[in-house]
Protein backbone atom coordinates (compact mmCIF):
# COMPACT_ATOMS: atom_id res chain seq x y z
CA UNK A 1 0.00 0.00 0.00
CA UNK A 2 1.80 3.52 -0.98
CA UNK A 3 1.45 6.21 1.13
CA UNK A 4 -1.17 9.22 0.23
CA UNK A 5 1.14 11.93 -0.68
CA UNK A 6 -1.42 14.25 -1.80
CA UNK A 7 -5.17 13.61 -0.93
CA UNK A 8 -7.83 13.41 -3.41
CA UNK A 9 -9.47 16.95 -2.30
CA UNK A 10 -5.60 18.06 -2.27
CA UNK A 11 -5.32 17.29 -5.78
CA UNK A 12 -8.84 18.67 -6.73
CA UNK A 13 -7.94 21.84 -5.35
CA UNK A 14 -4.74 22.07 -7.13
CA UNK A 15 -6.49 21.58 -10.32
CA UNK A 16 -9.33 24.95 -8.78
CA UNK A 17 -6.06 26.87 -8.51
CA UNK A 18 -5.14 26.38 -12.54
CA UNK A 19 -9.27 26.88 -13.09
CA UNK A 20 -9.54 23.32 -13.98
CA UNK A 21 -12.42 21.31 -13.23
CA UNK A 22 -11.33 18.17 -12.26
CA UNK A 23 -12.82 14.50 -12.00
CA UNK A 24 -11.86 11.28 -12.05
CA UNK A 25 -12.22 7.87 -14.65
CA UNK A 26 -12.39 4.41 -13.50
CA UNK A 27 -10.71 2.65 -16.38
CA UNK A 28 -11.93 -0.75 -15.88
CA UNK A 29 -16.03 0.57 -15.50
CA UNK A 30 -15.56 3.07 -18.35
CA UNK A 31 -17.28 5.62 -16.22
CA UNK A 32 -16.62 9.19 -14.31
CA UNK A 33 -16.36 9.13 -10.48
CA UNK A 34 -16.96 11.91 -9.03
CA UNK A 35 -15.87 13.26 -5.83
CA UNK A 36 -12.45 12.69 -6.24
CA UNK A 37 -11.37 9.19 -3.88
CA UNK A 38 -8.79 6.58 -3.65
CA UNK A 39 -10.64 3.43 -4.37
CA UNK A 40 -13.64 2.77 -8.16
CA UNK A 41 -16.98 2.85 -6.15
CA UNK A 42 -17.34 0.57 -9.65
CA UNK A 43 -15.47 -2.17 -8.79
CA UNK A 44 -12.67 -1.24 -10.81
CA UNK A 45 -9.39 -2.79 -9.84
CA UNK A 46 -6.86 -0.31 -11.71
CA UNK A 47 -6.68 3.21 -9.85
CA UNK A 48 -8.99 5.96 -10.44
CA UNK A 49 -7.41 8.71 -13.26
CA UNK A 50 -7.39 12.22 -12.92
CA UNK A 51 -9.10 14.34 -15.96
CA UNK A 52 -9.99 17.55 -16.93
CA UNK A 53 -13.63 18.51 -17.68
CA UNK A 54 -14.62 20.50 -20.77
CA UNK A 55 -17.24 22.25 -17.86
CA UNK A 56 -20.47 22.12 -20.15
CA UNK A 57 -23.31 20.41 -18.68
CA UNK A 58 -27.01 19.98 -17.36
CA UNK A 59 -29.02 21.38 -13.88
CA UNK A 60 -30.38 18.30 -12.84
CA UNK A 61 -32.25 19.94 -10.30
CA UNK A 62 -31.95 23.44 -8.60
CA UNK A 63 -33.52 25.14 -5.28
CA UNK A 64 -33.19 28.36 -4.12
CA UNK A 65 -32.17 28.16 -0.48
CA UNK A 66 -33.18 31.14 1.78
CA UNK A 67 -30.73 31.22 4.82
CA UNK A 68 -32.28 31.94 8.42
CA UNK A 69 -30.15 35.18 7.71
CA UNK A 70 -28.73 36.87 5.10
CA UNK A 71 -30.14 36.87 1.06
CA UNK A 72 -30.91 33.43 -0.44
CA UNK A 73 -29.30 32.23 -3.97
CA UNK A 74 -29.54 29.50 -6.07
CA UNK A 75 -28.14 25.53 -5.02
CA UNK A 76 -27.91 23.24 -7.96
CA UNK A 77 -26.96 19.75 -9.01
CA UNK A 78 -24.82 20.02 -12.35
CA UNK A 79 -24.37 16.77 -14.67
CA UNK A 80 -21.45 17.33 -16.54
CA UNK A 81 -21.14 15.76 -20.07
CA UNK A 82 -18.12 13.88 -18.67
CA UNK A 83 -20.54 11.84 -16.76
CA UNK A 84 -20.73 13.03 -13.32
CA UNK A 85 -22.81 15.07 -10.99
CA UNK A 86 -21.68 17.45 -8.93
CA UNK A 87 -23.38 20.23 -6.61
CA UNK A 88 -22.73 23.78 -6.97
CA UNK A 89 -24.52 27.59 -7.94
CA UNK A 90 -25.93 28.90 -11.11
CA UNK A 91 -25.45 32.40 -11.00
CA UNK A 92 -28.52 34.24 -11.89
CA UNK A 93 -30.89 31.07 -11.19
CA UNK A 94 -33.77 31.80 -9.79
CA UNK A 95 -33.39 28.30 -8.42
CA UNK A 96 -37.36 27.25 -9.72
CA UNK A 97 -37.75 23.81 -11.13
CA UNK A 98 -38.30 25.31 -14.48
CA UNK A 99 -34.67 25.95 -14.52
CA UNK A 100 -33.89 22.64 -15.09
CA UNK A 101 -32.44 20.94 -17.79
CA UNK A 102 -30.73 23.88 -19.56
CA UNK A 103 -26.81 23.74 -20.48
CA UNK A 104 -24.80 25.55 -18.44
CA UNK A 105 -20.84 26.09 -18.20
CA UNK A 106 -17.99 26.33 -15.46
CA UNK A 107 -16.33 29.49 -14.07
CA UNK A 108 -14.50 30.19 -10.96
CA UNK A 109 -14.95 32.69 -8.45
CA UNK A 110 -12.47 33.91 -5.94
CA UNK A 111 -13.07 33.12 -2.40
CA UNK A 112 -12.20 35.66 0.41
CA UNK A 113 -9.96 34.19 2.97
CA UNK A 114 -6.41 34.89 4.42
CA UNK A 115 -3.31 35.55 2.07
CA UNK A 116 -1.38 32.67 3.70
CA UNK A 117 -4.05 30.03 3.37
CA UNK A 118 -6.15 31.43 0.50
CA UNK A 119 -8.92 28.60 -0.54
CA UNK A 120 -8.84 27.68 -3.52
CA UNK A 121 -11.77 29.35 -6.36
CA UNK A 122 -15.14 27.80 -6.36
CA UNK A 123 -15.68 25.84 -9.37
CA UNK A 124 -19.67 27.60 -10.27
CA UNK A 125 -21.64 27.77 -13.08
CA UNK A 126 -23.17 30.20 -15.79
CA UNK A 127 -25.87 29.79 -18.50
CA UNK A 128 -24.66 28.49 -21.84
CA UNK A 129 -25.90 31.45 -23.61
CA UNK A 130 -24.69 33.84 -21.12
CA UNK B 1 -31.28 -9.97 -0.34
CA UNK B 2 -32.22 -10.79 2.79
CA UNK B 3 -31.86 -14.44 3.87
CA UNK B 4 -34.79 -16.59 5.57
CA UNK B 5 -33.93 -14.83 9.02
CA UNK B 6 -35.46 -13.33 10.28
CA UNK B 7 -38.64 -15.10 9.97
CA UNK B 8 -42.11 -14.10 8.74
CA UNK B 9 -44.11 -14.27 12.14
CA UNK B 10 -41.18 -15.22 14.11
CA UNK B 11 -41.24 -12.17 16.97
CA UNK B 12 -43.69 -9.55 17.71
CA UNK B 13 -43.93 -5.70 19.63
CA UNK B 14 -46.19 -5.96 22.86
CA UNK B 15 -45.18 -3.08 23.76
CA UNK B 16 -45.29 0.65 22.63
CA UNK B 17 -45.25 4.14 24.50
CA UNK B 18 -43.97 7.66 23.42
CA UNK B 19 -41.91 9.70 26.74
CA UNK B 20 -43.63 13.60 26.66
CA UNK B 21 -43.49 14.92 23.79
CA UNK B 22 -43.65 18.21 22.31
CA UNK B 23 -42.04 20.85 24.60
CA UNK B 24 -40.72 18.91 27.82
CA UNK B 25 -39.51 19.93 31.45
CA UNK B 26 -36.58 22.28 31.64
CA UNK B 27 -33.74 20.51 32.02
CA UNK B 28 -35.24 16.98 30.85
CA UNK B 29 -32.51 14.63 28.61
CA UNK B 30 -32.80 12.30 25.62
CA UNK B 31 -32.12 9.69 28.56
CA UNK B 32 -34.75 11.04 30.73
CA UNK B 33 -36.94 10.82 27.62
CA UNK B 34 -36.10 7.15 26.51
CA UNK B 35 -36.11 5.91 29.83
CA UNK B 36 -39.73 7.28 30.64
CA UNK B 37 -40.96 5.80 27.30
CA UNK B 38 -39.07 2.17 28.24
CA UNK B 39 -40.74 2.53 31.50
CA UNK B 40 -44.52 3.07 29.52
CA UNK B 41 -44.02 0.48 27.06
CA UNK B 42 -42.86 -2.23 29.58
CA UNK B 43 -46.01 -0.95 31.45
CA UNK B 44 -48.20 -1.62 28.59
CA UNK B 45 -47.23 -5.30 27.92
CA UNK B 46 -46.23 -6.17 31.78
CA UNK B 47 -42.95 -6.28 32.16
CA UNK B 48 -40.37 -4.49 34.39
CA UNK B 49 -36.64 -3.43 33.59
CA UNK B 50 -35.64 -7.01 35.11
CA UNK B 51 -37.00 -8.73 32.08
CA UNK B 52 -35.08 -6.65 29.82
CA UNK B 53 -32.00 -8.35 28.30
CA UNK B 54 -31.58 -6.78 24.92
CA UNK B 55 -30.94 -3.02 24.62
CA UNK B 56 -31.81 -1.52 20.84
CA UNK B 57 -31.38 2.39 21.07
CA UNK B 58 -30.27 4.86 18.36
CA UNK B 59 -29.37 8.53 19.07
CA UNK B 60 -28.35 11.88 17.57
CA UNK B 61 -27.62 13.51 20.73
CA UNK B 62 -25.71 10.53 22.13
CA UNK B 63 -22.58 9.01 20.95
CA UNK B 64 -22.74 5.76 22.90
CA UNK B 65 -26.85 5.39 23.34
CA UNK B 66 -27.02 1.84 24.70
CA UNK B 67 -24.25 2.66 26.74
CA UNK B 68 -25.38 5.65 28.56
CA UNK B 69 -28.97 4.22 28.45
CA UNK B 70 -28.03 0.84 30.51
CA UNK B 71 -26.14 3.11 32.97
CA UNK B 72 -29.18 5.60 33.58
CA UNK B 73 -31.44 2.30 34.05
CA UNK B 74 -28.84 0.51 35.92
CA UNK B 75 -29.29 -2.92 33.53
CA UNK B 76 -26.78 -4.74 31.93
CA UNK B 77 -28.79 -6.47 28.92
CA UNK B 78 -27.03 -9.62 27.57
CA UNK B 79 -27.43 -8.20 23.90
CA UNK B 80 -26.85 -4.43 23.00
CA UNK B 81 -27.14 -3.17 19.50
CA UNK B 82 -26.75 0.66 18.53
CA UNK B 83 -26.69 0.91 14.64
CA UNK B 84 -27.02 3.92 12.99
CA UNK B 85 -28.62 4.95 9.70
CA UNK B 86 -30.36 8.15 10.81
CA UNK B 87 -34.05 8.03 11.06
CA UNK B 88 -34.04 4.52 9.64
CA UNK B 89 -32.41 3.45 12.79
CA UNK B 90 -35.64 1.76 14.05
CA UNK B 91 -36.67 -0.49 11.74
CA UNK B 92 -33.52 -1.56 11.39
CA UNK B 93 -32.59 -2.20 14.73
CA UNK B 94 -36.49 -4.07 15.09
CA UNK B 95 -34.89 -6.69 12.24
CA UNK B 96 -31.80 -6.93 14.26
CA UNK B 97 -33.84 -7.40 17.49
CA UNK B 98 -35.68 -10.33 15.46
CA UNK B 99 -32.75 -11.96 14.20
CA UNK B 100 -31.43 -11.86 18.10
CA UNK B 101 -34.66 -12.79 19.71
CA UNK B 102 -34.69 -15.96 17.12
CA UNK B 103 -31.13 -16.82 17.99
CA UNK B 104 -31.96 -16.51 21.36
CA UNK B 105 -29.44 -13.81 22.41
CA UNK B 106 -32.05 -12.10 24.40
CA UNK B 107 -35.52 -12.90 25.04
CA UNK B 108 -36.95 -9.17 25.94
CA UNK B 109 -35.84 -6.07 23.42
CA UNK B 110 -36.52 -3.21 23.72
CA UNK B 111 -35.58 -0.62 21.01
CA UNK B 112 -35.92 3.25 22.19
CA UNK B 113 -35.38 6.90 21.52
CA UNK B 114 -35.30 10.09 22.91
CA UNK B 115 -34.31 13.27 21.93
CA UNK B 116 -34.77 17.49 22.85
CA UNK B 117 -33.91 19.01 19.91
CA UNK B 118 -36.63 21.36 20.58
CA UNK B 119 -35.72 22.37 24.17
CA UNK B 120 -31.92 22.34 22.74
CA UNK B 121 -32.08 24.73 19.97
CA UNK B 122 -29.13 27.14 19.80
CA UNK B 123 -27.41 24.81 22.55
CA UNK B 124 -27.25 21.52 20.15
CA UNK B 125 -27.07 21.35 16.36
CA UNK B 126 -27.36 17.85 15.04
CA UNK B 127 -23.78 16.14 13.99
CA UNK B 128 -23.97 16.22 9.98
CA UNK B 129 -21.12 14.33 8.16
CA UNK B 130 -19.16 17.31 5.83
CA UNK B 131 -19.09 16.63 2.10
CA UNK B 132 -16.15 18.89 1.18
CA UNK B 133 -17.63 19.31 -2.26
CA UNK B 134 -20.72 20.34 -1.18
CA UNK B 135 -20.66 22.67 1.05
CA UNK B 136 -18.85 25.18 -0.14
CA UNK B 137 -22.38 25.76 -2.18
CA UNK B 138 -23.95 26.20 1.10
CA UNK B 139 -27.11 23.61 0.91
CA UNK B 140 -29.36 24.02 3.88
CA UNK B 141 -29.10 20.24 4.81
CA UNK B 142 -31.46 18.55 5.13
CA UNK B 143 -34.25 20.22 3.83
CA UNK B 144 -32.29 21.49 0.42
CA UNK B 145 -31.56 17.47 -0.50
CA UNK B 146 -35.42 16.95 -0.17
CA UNK B 147 -36.09 20.12 -2.21
CA UNK B 148 -33.96 19.12 -5.01
CA UNK B 149 -35.67 15.76 -5.19
CA UNK B 150 -39.08 17.82 -5.39
CA UNK B 151 -38.09 20.14 -7.95
CA UNK B 152 -37.10 16.95 -9.80
CA UNK B 153 -40.06 15.18 -9.47
CA UNK B 154 -41.86 18.69 -10.70
CA UNK B 155 -39.94 18.79 -13.25
CA UNK B 156 -40.08 14.81 -14.53
CA UNK B 157 -43.72 14.60 -13.80
CA UNK B 158 -45.66 17.91 -13.37
CA UNK B 159 -46.20 18.00 -9.80
CA UNK B 160 -47.30 20.76 -8.37
CA UNK B 161 -46.53 22.62 -4.57
CA UNK B 162 -50.12 22.56 -4.07
CA UNK B 163 -49.93 18.29 -4.57
CA UNK B 164 -47.23 18.82 -1.28
CA UNK B 165 -49.64 20.95 0.04
CA UNK B 166 -52.36 18.24 0.30
CA UNK B 167 -49.91 15.88 1.76
CA UNK B 168 -49.71 18.71 4.64
CA UNK B 169 -52.74 19.62 4.77
CA UNK B 170 -53.77 15.47 5.06
CA UNK B 171 -51.13 14.70 8.12
CA UNK B 172 -53.06 17.81 10.13
CA UNK B 173 -56.20 16.36 9.63
CA UNK B 174 -55.14 13.04 11.01
CA UNK B 175 -53.31 15.52 13.95
CA UNK B 176 -56.64 16.59 14.71
CA UNK B 177 -58.29 13.14 15.65
CA UNK B 178 -54.78 12.49 17.68
CA UNK B 179 -54.85 14.26 21.05
CA UNK B 180 -51.15 13.65 21.46
CA UNK B 181 -50.21 15.49 18.14
CA UNK B 182 -47.82 18.65 18.42
CA UNK B 183 -49.60 21.08 16.46
CA UNK B 184 -53.41 20.67 15.87
CA UNK B 185 -54.52 24.00 14.39
CA UNK B 186 -56.50 23.94 10.89
CA UNK B 187 -54.32 24.14 8.12
CA UNK B 188 -55.47 25.00 4.52
CA UNK B 189 -53.87 24.16 1.04
CA UNK B 190 -53.82 28.24 0.84
CA UNK B 191 -51.65 28.47 4.33
CA UNK B 192 -49.26 25.86 3.06
CA UNK B 193 -48.87 27.57 -0.22
CA UNK B 194 -48.36 31.12 1.18
CA UNK B 195 -45.56 29.96 4.10
CA UNK B 196 -42.09 31.15 4.03
CA UNK B 197 -39.83 29.39 1.59
CA UNK B 198 -36.86 27.28 3.42
CA UNK B 199 -35.65 25.76 0.26
CA UNK B 200 -37.50 26.00 -3.05
CA UNK B 201 -39.96 24.36 -3.97
CA UNK B 202 -40.23 23.62 0.27
CA UNK B 203 -41.92 26.20 2.37
CA UNK B 204 -41.53 25.85 6.10
CA UNK B 205 -45.44 24.21 6.28
CA UNK B 206 -43.63 21.73 3.71
CA UNK B 207 -41.61 20.62 6.57
CA UNK B 208 -41.98 17.98 9.70
CA UNK B 209 -42.32 19.79 13.35
CA UNK B 210 -39.15 20.50 15.67
CA UNK B 211 -40.43 18.77 18.77
CA UNK B 212 -38.76 17.02 21.91
CA UNK B 213 -39.93 13.57 22.24
CA UNK B 214 -38.89 9.66 22.93
CA UNK B 215 -40.54 5.99 21.92
CA UNK B 216 -39.97 2.88 22.83
CA UNK B 217 -41.02 -0.54 21.70
CA UNK B 218 -40.94 -3.90 23.34
CA UNK B 219 -40.37 -7.20 21.24
CA UNK B 220 -40.58 -10.65 22.01
CA UNK B 221 -40.19 -14.36 20.43
CA UNK B 222 -43.87 -15.00 18.49
CA UNK B 223 -44.11 -18.16 20.55
CA UNK B 224 -44.80 -15.99 23.81
CA UNK B 225 -46.16 -13.21 22.02
CA UNK B 226 -50.38 -14.09 23.04
CA UNK B 227 -48.86 -13.83 27.20
CA UNK B 228 -48.67 -10.17 27.61
CA UNK B 229 -52.03 -7.61 28.00
CA UNK B 230 -52.21 -6.22 24.63
CA UNK B 231 -52.74 -7.98 20.88
CA UNK B 232 -49.73 -9.10 19.98
CA UNK B 233 -47.95 -7.01 16.25
CA UNK B 234 -46.36 -9.61 14.25
CA UNK B 235 -43.06 -9.05 12.35
CA UNK B 236 -43.88 -10.12 9.04
CA UNK B 237 -41.25 -8.28 6.46
CA UNK B 238 -38.25 -6.01 6.66
CA UNK B 239 -36.41 -4.96 4.23
CA UNK B 240 -33.20 -2.33 3.72
CA UNK B 241 -31.39 -0.22 1.60
CA UNK B 242 -28.81 1.89 2.03
CA UNK B 243 -27.64 3.73 -1.65
CA UNK B 244 -25.77 7.18 -0.67
CA UNK B 245 -25.40 9.56 1.91
CA UNK B 246 -24.61 12.66 0.14
CA UNK B 247 -28.13 14.26 -2.12
CA UNK B 248 -24.92 14.87 -4.67
CA UNK B 249 -24.62 11.16 -4.84
CA UNK B 250 -28.04 10.37 -5.30
CA UNK B 251 -28.09 8.15 -8.21
CA UNK B 252 -32.31 9.33 -9.17
CA UNK B 253 -33.36 12.08 -7.12
CA UNK B 254 -36.66 10.65 -7.59
CA UNK B 255 -36.12 7.08 -7.11
CA UNK B 256 -35.21 6.25 -3.89
CA UNK B 257 -34.25 3.42 -1.82
CA UNK B 258 -37.69 2.28 -0.19
CA UNK B 259 -38.31 1.10 -3.92
CA UNK B 260 -35.58 -1.61 -2.96
CA UNK B 261 -36.15 -1.77 1.08
CA UNK B 262 -40.02 -2.28 0.29
CA UNK B 263 -39.60 -5.13 -2.48
CA UNK B 264 -37.25 -7.08 0.37
CA UNK B 265 -40.19 -6.62 2.83
CA UNK B 266 -43.23 -7.56 0.62
CA UNK B 267 -41.64 -10.49 -0.88
CA UNK B 268 -40.82 -11.91 3.13
CA UNK B 269 -44.47 -10.56 4.40
CA UNK B 270 -45.93 -12.33 0.79
CA UNK B 271 -47.89 -9.26 0.53
CA UNK B 272 -48.42 -6.43 -1.73
CA UNK B 273 -49.10 -2.72 -1.71
CA UNK B 274 -52.88 -3.32 -1.85
CA UNK B 275 -52.86 -5.50 0.74
CA UNK B 276 -51.72 -3.01 3.36
CA UNK B 277 -54.65 -1.53 5.26
CA UNK B 278 -52.16 1.32 7.29
CA UNK B 279 -49.38 3.47 5.98
CA UNK B 280 -46.68 4.51 8.08
CA UNK B 281 -43.54 6.46 6.24
CA UNK B 282 -41.01 8.87 7.86
CA UNK B 283 -42.46 12.25 6.65
CA UNK B 284 -39.57 14.69 7.48
CA UNK B 285 -40.64 16.85 4.04
CA UNK B 286 -44.14 16.86 1.99
CA UNK B 287 -41.94 15.38 -0.74
CA UNK B 288 -40.90 12.18 1.39
CA UNK B 289 -44.74 11.18 1.83
CA UNK B 290 -44.98 11.46 -2.05
CA UNK B 291 -41.27 9.56 -3.00
CA UNK B 292 -42.23 6.86 -0.78
CA UNK B 293 -45.89 6.44 -1.61
CA UNK B 294 -44.80 5.68 -5.82
CA UNK B 295 -41.75 3.79 -4.21
CA UNK B 296 -43.15 1.54 -1.79
CA UNK B 297 -46.57 0.73 -4.76
CA UNK B 298 -49.20 2.48 -3.61
CA UNK B 299 -49.00 4.78 -7.07
CA UNK B 300 -46.94 4.19 -10.24
CA UNK B 301 -44.17 6.06 -10.20
CA UNK B 302 -44.91 10.12 -10.87
CA UNK B 303 -48.17 9.51 -10.15
CA UNK B 304 -47.97 10.54 -6.54
CA UNK B 305 -49.14 14.39 -7.17
CA UNK B 306 -52.12 13.61 -8.38
CA UNK B 307 -52.76 10.26 -5.72
CA UNK B 308 -52.43 12.67 -2.58
CA UNK B 309 -55.09 15.30 -4.12
CA UNK B 310 -58.46 15.70 -3.20
CA UNK B 311 -57.58 14.33 0.36
CA UNK B 312 -56.87 10.95 -0.96
CA UNK B 313 -54.35 10.49 2.21
CA UNK B 314 -56.58 12.42 4.88
CA UNK B 315 -59.08 10.97 7.11
CA UNK B 316 -61.87 9.10 4.62
CA UNK B 317 -59.40 8.82 1.82
CA UNK B 318 -58.83 6.13 -0.26
CA UNK B 319 -55.69 4.94 2.03
CA UNK B 320 -55.02 5.75 5.68
CA UNK B 321 -51.28 7.55 5.45
CA UNK B 322 -49.57 8.86 8.72
CA UNK B 323 -52.87 8.66 10.86
CA UNK B 324 -50.95 10.03 14.10
CA UNK B 325 -50.26 13.50 12.09
CA UNK B 326 -46.82 12.13 11.42
CA UNK B 327 -43.61 14.09 11.63
CA UNK B 328 -45.41 17.35 10.06
CA UNK B 329 -47.70 17.50 12.31
CA UNK B 330 -47.71 14.98 15.68
CA UNK B 331 -44.12 15.40 16.43
CA UNK B 332 -40.39 15.17 15.18
CA UNK B 333 -37.90 15.38 18.13
CA UNK B 334 -35.21 14.86 15.47
CA UNK B 335 -35.77 11.49 14.05
CA UNK B 336 -39.32 10.09 13.54
CA UNK B 337 -38.53 6.83 12.64
CA UNK B 338 -39.59 4.58 15.73
CA UNK B 339 -43.16 6.97 15.54
CA UNK B 340 -44.04 5.30 12.53
CA UNK B 341 -43.67 1.88 14.44
CA UNK B 342 -45.27 2.73 17.83
CA UNK B 343 -48.67 3.89 15.43
CA UNK B 344 -48.54 1.03 13.52
CA UNK B 345 -48.90 -1.38 16.30
CA UNK B 346 -51.42 0.77 17.71
CA UNK B 347 -54.02 0.88 14.56
CA UNK B 348 -52.92 -3.46 14.66
CA UNK B 349 -53.98 -3.17 18.23
CA UNK B 350 -57.17 -0.82 17.65
CA UNK B 351 -56.84 1.94 20.13
CA UNK B 352 -56.72 4.29 17.95
CA UNK B 353 -59.87 6.12 19.16
CA UNK B 354 -61.18 8.85 16.92
CA UNK B 355 -58.36 7.83 14.37
CA UNK B 356 -58.84 4.25 14.14
CA UNK B 357 -58.77 2.37 10.75
CA UNK B 358 -61.47 -0.10 10.69
CA UNK B 359 -60.74 -3.80 10.67
CA UNK B 360 -56.93 -3.07 10.31
CA UNK B 361 -54.59 -6.39 9.73
CA UNK B 362 -51.66 -5.23 8.23
CA UNK B 363 -49.41 -1.90 8.24
CA UNK B 364 -46.22 -0.54 6.82
CA UNK B 365 -44.11 1.48 9.22
CA UNK B 366 -41.27 3.19 6.82
CA UNK B 367 -38.34 4.91 8.01
CA UNK B 368 -35.86 6.66 6.23
CA UNK B 369 -32.57 8.42 7.20
CA UNK B 370 -30.49 11.35 6.12
CA UNK B 371 -30.97 12.97 2.45
CA UNK B 372 -33.31 9.93 1.18
CA UNK B 373 -30.20 8.04 2.25
CA UNK B 374 -31.04 4.92 4.61
CA UNK B 375 -34.26 3.03 4.02
CA UNK B 376 -36.07 0.70 5.73
CA UNK B 377 -39.43 -0.73 5.46
CA UNK B 378 -41.21 -2.97 8.09
CA UNK B 379 -44.48 -5.00 7.71
CA UNK B 380 -46.83 -5.60 10.29
CA UNK B 381 -49.78 -7.59 10.74
CA UNK B 382 -52.11 -9.46 13.45
CA UNK B 383 -52.64 -12.55 14.03
CA UNK B 384 -54.85 -13.33 11.62
CA UNK B 385 -52.27 -12.63 9.13
CA UNK B 386 -50.25 -15.46 10.36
Amino acid sequence: MNKIERSPLQVWQDHLRAEELAYQFSPDANKAVFYPRLVCPHGGKAPLEWRISAGRGTVYSISRVYPIKGESYPVALIDLDEGFRMMSTVEGATGEPEEIGRRVRVTFRAVAGEADKLPPPLPVFVWEDA
Amino acid sequence: MMTNLPKRGGSAIVGVAESDLGVVAPGTTPLDLMGQAIQSALADCGLTLGDVDGLFAAASQLRMPTLSLCEYLGIQPRYMDSSYIGGASFQSLAAHAALALEAGLCSVAVIAYGSTQRSARGSFVPQRDINEYDAPFRPRLPVTGYALAAARHMHLYGTTRSDLADIAVAARKWARLNPQAFDRRPLSVDDVLNAPMVSSPLGVKDCCLVTDGGAAVVMVRADRARSFRKKPVYLLGYGEAQEHHSISQMADLTDTGAARSGAQAYAMAGLMAQDIDVVQVYDAFTITTLLFLEDLGFCPKGEGGRFVQGGAIAPGGKLPVNTSGGGLSYCHPGMFGLFTMVEAARQLRGECGDRQVVNAQTAIAHGNGGVLAGQATLILGTSSTL
